[in-house]
């Protein structure tokens, strides 16, 4: 039942996978919290192990949550199904040498999707913020601290244009020092 | 046959070497994939291999996977492109496998406890950090910015599938209406030239 429901949401997201794994993000929450596979908090883990993996960041988090729902058998399944609609799409653009980039149709709905793709990805900062409690600013130290630590990753991500697995990596020691 | 698989074997061990070079989808592979399948192998010239990226960003799915999927199949038809797609993805799905079981097995260790409190902020600023550059990219002019600006609220309302194929609907009838009423169409950047965000390439 489980391995039917993975299957069924990253076959389905597969087609649906434009504009990189973070705006993936709607799609597997709505997931998670439908079939109740994880708390929010694991899932923004997963998302975290996903972004420091190499690979594409959709297909990492579909094999980690299919790991952790159902074991191996749940994480070859999920990247199966993942990677499936690109398999059939690329067959039968290749196939056919379909020139879609040419094709004002195609051109027409990327003008439409690219902003909507987007809305997805500001739509997933919002809800993994709500999620992750960064909107509760409560003057405790914990919150403060987040608060700055959010600031800091913002400022090294878009000032000092680091990678960001650079940016995971340092802000994991900064949680070992301020909160164990 | 034997020849076949010898074929097959190379096209899954040549995406397969340039598979963990990937991080966050795949653009940094493109000079890689020149490097091998035009300069080394000559398997083919470089102006099918722009094509190729031209075209794997336009099919949903990493620009990666979908490329060396595409490439597989020029040179090897159906099971090249199968070749080609377990060979760049085998390498990355192991690792982030090994990352994952250690993670359950260590996630209950105070000190990881306390590294993913800062690393979840942390990954709220990276998604944010995602949305401006896709925003660079996607909001080219008062149109964009107002299917960006609606899209937030209606994703409270609506399932992701729906809202992607309404933000698609949206832009053929906005770009073929402008077109019957006279108005030009500004054509966005050819994404081949402009290296910064690819659709589809992660971050």
């Amino acid at each position: 039942m489980e391995l039917w429901e993975l299957f069924h949401t990253f076959f389905h997201m597969g087609f649906f996978s434009f504009g990189g794994g973070y705006a993936m993000m709607p799609f597997i929450e709505a997931a998670v919290t439908k079939y109740g596979w994880m708390s929010p908090e694991q899932l923004t883990n997963m998302i975290a192990i996903a972004g420091m993996s190499p690979g594409p960041i959709a297909a990492n988090s579909a094999i980690l949550i299919g790991y952790s729902t159902a074991g191996i058998s749940g994480a070859i399944l999920s990247a199966f199904a993942i990677l499936l609609p690109s398999l059939i799409l690329v067959l039968i653009a290749a196939a056919f040498f379909v020139k879609m980039h040419h094709n004002p149709l195609v051109e027409a709905m990327f003008y439409g999707l690219k902003p909507l793709v987007t809305s997805l990805i500001i739509f997933a900062a919002i809800s993994f913020a709500e999620a992750n409690h960064l909107v509760s600013l409560n003057g405790s130290f914990r919150s403060i601290s987040l608060w700055i630590i959010f600031a800091l990753s913002l400022f090294a991500l878009l000032k000092l244009r680091w990678n960001p697995i650079y940016v995971i990596a340092l802000s994991g020691l900064i949680g070992i020092t301020l909160y164990s | 046959m034997k020849e076949r698989w010898k074929a097959l074997i190379e096209i899954f061990w040549t995406f397969f070497k340039i598979s963990p070079v990937t991080f966050g989808g795949g653009f940094a592979m493109v000079p890689l994939i020149v490097r091998e399948i035009v300069e080394k192998r000559k398997w083919l010239d470089s102006e099918e291999v722009a094509d190729v990226f031209a075209l794997s960003q336009s099919i949903p799915g990493s620009v990666a996977i979908n490329s060396a999927t595409f490439i597989g199949y020029r040179i090897g038809g159906v099971k090249g492109a199968l070749a080609a797609m377990i060979g760049v993805s085998l390498p990355t799905f192991l690792i982030v496998l090994a990352l994952g079981v250690s993670y359950l097995f260590i996630h209950d260790h105070p000190k990881l406890e306390a590294a993913f409190v800062s690393i979840r902020i942390s990954i709220v600023a990276i998604i944010i950090y995602a949305a401006i550059k896709i925003a660079k990219t996607a909001i080219v002019d008062k149109t964009t910015f107002f299917i960006t600006l609606a899209g937030v609220p209606v994703l409270f309302f609506v399932h992701p599938t729906t809202a992607i194929l309404l933000g698609a609907l949206t832009g053929v009838v906005v770009v073929f209406s402008k077109k019957k009423m006279g108005y030009k169409h500004k054509k966005s950047k050819d994404p081949a030239k402009n290296p910064d965000y690819f659709m589809g390439a992660g971050i």
